[in-house]
């Protein structure tokens, strides 16, 4: 039987936070500069998918569907290993930072897309036809009417996206990609000790804690509303 | 008899004292007419007739049974007291029969067959037999209305409260419910009413109660009270009414 | 060979594929088994939560809201790696499938719970006051009047969570589950040609695609409104 002491040591030692922190931080720094690759990439791809949306073109119209749908229907770490494992067989190199780098742009992509073609189909059509009434161009009014009404209208589901891209750069971990969960496991797999891997999911927990109680309250206003 | 003896309730929302020691007695058959302005704490004294709104203080008894005690099942207490709404609140996802029923079978335990059978008759006296597999979004708010009537009155009920019955209606679907109450009345229901149809307490009322700033200000027959209101507040407010 | 027979032979190769068929059509049962038991233990444990948390019992709900936050807040992936390669440190080995099922499910508990408890919350007020002064109890109330209500409103959210954490079961091939992906994974080490994650794909695409497609209907046929 393990005695509370043991039990301490083996997932909340001090000591190995300490030694791993160096590794910890590594890792932590290239999470962060992830998600900051990741969240603009696949937003705009998503931007991108929800403006062609606007076009109500069969030929645009189901190949997009289609589209969207298949890389919502791939788990992005399907997705990530069949880039990263799959490429190089073509003869081309490809770095696991690219690889994610793509992967995340595919599936990411697909669903900001499909929540900003949500949210511009949000927008009452009164106000597409009263900003063409006075002049403005179709694509001004989709800059300067839609989109700033859609992103309002359904910024709920994008903080909520963006904290799920935030969490599945653990992923890149399965592609040797020294990241956070990747470090932590090789401070584990170093020390003989759980701590690391603890102490990565304490730092997960307290960088994105925040977020996860904003989108809470979010989307309980958007409750009310719709009362 | 006394079928309703509230005494000395107080209700307290915060900072806000809506209720300020009401004493009200309704006897049996009789039919009460509560009235005055809006915010004099008229439906939050109905509400606390059944104990939806927990009184800060003072007693009341219904049918014989202390409603604050903690030993009383509210439950059990509830089922003699039945509630009629300003939004009906009927469950949308229950035909009208089964709006009706659901309380005979989950708190009286009846059987499906007897409880459809006391549930028809219900929406018999409504007269919305024929509407008995409608959902209430298929019916008008009258309809509705006289649905959640038949969903209080299948409980046989000792005394009925009515929380302005009429205010969320259409005019020309309010003449249907008022029948429907005129006729429970006739049947010899003991009711009280919460209301701003005014020609219907005059015509209907045993009593008019008139309050104000969370105290009954006066009551009495409708010939005293809209005849001859012995109080300021009261004349002002009947004024008020007859300029519309 | 050109290059177009060269990628054909790598992705598309039919004899690497025929040999792999078999493992990987045992990995798309295992998904299937260990998605439904996500999805079964997940829903059930986040409506349980929910329920809990219709009582108002203060302390109970601080609690319920922490361990919410605490697995939406957490990557899938790190709970995995907590429960099997962090908890023998504490003598207590899962499996890989147990340790995926766990982790997955209390995430699908954390995020159905939210919906759920939206769900109940976005009921009106007067719905449980006209059951109440029929004398219905609380719990008959919340069973027979609040929850089908709560439960029809959550169907186009609860789908696409669902969906979406669902698909997580490919994280259980890190874990050493023969899954799917994991049942490609090995067939490309072993074969040295990637046909068989293409054909992980392709499961995957079967498996997921229609039910994307549902998810999509439901949200129209459903959509939030009273």
């Amino acid at each position: 039987m393990m005695t509370w002491d043991d039990f301490i040591l083996a997932f909340f030692s001090w000591q190995i936070v300490q030694e791993a922190w160096p590794i910890l931080w590594d890792g932590l720094q290239r999470t962060i500069l992830m998600s900051l690759m990741v969240v603009p990439l696949g937003f705009l791809g998503g931007t991108i998918l929800a403006l062609l949306s606007t076009v109500h073109t069969r030929w645009v119209r189901w190949p997009l569907m289609a589209w969207v749908d298949t890389f919502r229907s791939l788990p992005p770490l399907v997705l990530l290993i069949f880039i990263y494992a799959g490429v190089p067989f073509t003869g081309l190199e490809i770095s696991a930072w690219a690889a994610v780098g793509i992967g995340f742009f595919l599936n990411t992509g697909s669903y900001y897309g499909e929540i900003l073609r949500a949210g511009i189909e949000s927008v009452p059509k009164g106000q597409q036809e009263a900003a063409r009434s006075t002049g403005l161009t179709r694509w001004q009014t989709m800059a300067h009417i839609v989109l700033p009404q859609a992103f309002r209208n359904v910024l709920p589901d994008l903080i909520s996206n963006t904290l799920e891209v935030v969490k599945l750069t653990s992923i890149a971990s399965v592609v040797a990609l020294p990241e956070l969960l990747f470090q932590a496991r090789q401070a584990q797999s170093v020390t003989y000790n759980a701590t690391p891997i603890v102490a990565a999911a304490v730092i997960y927990f307290i960088l994105l804690w925040p977020m996860v109680r904003v989108l809470s309250r979010l989307e309980n206003k958007a409750l009310a509303g719709r009362r | 008899m006394a079928i309703v003896e509230a005494t000395g309730i107080h209700k307290h929302f915060g900072a806000l004292h809506v209720l300020k020691g009401v004493d009200l007695v309704v006897h049996e058959k009789e039919l009460v007419f509560v009235i005055g302005p809006s915010g004099s704490g008229k439906s939050t004294l109905l509400r606390c007739l059944n104990r939806l709104e927990e009184p800060s203080g003072g007693s009341i008894i219904v049918d014989g049974v202390d409603m604050l005690s903690p030993r009383t099942d509210i439950n059990k207490a509830r089922q003699r007291i039945g509630m009629v709404f300003q939004s009906f609140n009927l469950y949308p996802h229950m035909t009208a029969l089964g709006n009706v029923t659901l309380a005979l079978r989950k708190v009286l335990k009846l059987g499906r067959a007897e409880a459809e059978e006391r549930g028809q008759a219900a929406l018999k006296r409504v007269h919305l037999e024929d509407r008995a597999d409608h959902f209430p979004g298929q019916l008008s708010g009258g309809q509705q209305q006289r649905v959640a009537i038949a969903r209080a009155i299948a409980l046989e009920p000792r005394v009925m409260l009515f929380d302005e019955p009429t205010s969320a209606l259409d005019p020309e679907l309010v003449g249907g419910v008022l029948e429907a109450m005129r006729e429970l009345r006739r049947d010899g229901m003991t009711m009280v009413v919460v209301s701003h149809e005014m020609a219907f307490a005059k015509a209907a009322a045993d009593r008019v109660v008139f309050m104000a700033d969370g105290m009954i200000v006066e009551q009495g027959t409708p010939a005293e009270v809209f005849g001859n209101p012995q109080h300021e507040r009261t004349r002002a407010f009947i004024g008020q009414i007859d300029r519309h | 060979m050109t290059n177009w027979d060269r990628f054909v032979d790598s992705f598309f190769n039919a004899r690497v594929a025929a040999e792999y068929f078999p493992k990987i059509l045992e990995g798309f049962w295992l998904t299937i088994v260990l998605a439904l038991c996500i999805i079964v233990t997940g829903l059930v444990a986040g409506l349980g939560l929910a329920v809990v948390r219709a009582f108002a019992i203060r302390p109970l709900n601080l609690l319920i809201i922490f361990v919410v936050d605490l697995f939406r807040a957490l990557p899938p992936l790190v709970i995995i790696a907590l429960l099997y390669f962090g908890l023998p440190a504490a003598g207590l080995s899962m499996d890989g499938f147990t340790c995926a099922w766990l982790a997955l499910a209390a995430v699908l508990m954390a995020f159905s719970e939210e919906i759920f408890w939206a769900g109940i919350t976005a009921v009106p007020k007067g719905q449980w006051e006209a059951a109440r002064s029929t004398g219905l109890g609380f719990l008959q109330t919340l069973r027979h009047v609040v929850l089908p209500q709560a439960l029809r409103m959550t169907i186009p959210p609860l789908t696409n969570r669902t969906i979406a954490i669902t698909k997580g079961t490919a994280l259980a091939s890190v874990v050493a589950v023969p899954d799917i992906l994991g049942a490609a994974n090995a067939g490309v080490s072993f074969s040295f040609n990637p046909t068989p994650l293409t054909m992980g794909a392709a499961a995957y695409l079967v498996l997921f695609l229609p039910v994307v497609i549902l998810g999509r209907w439901i949200e129209t046929r459903f959509a939030w409104k009273r």
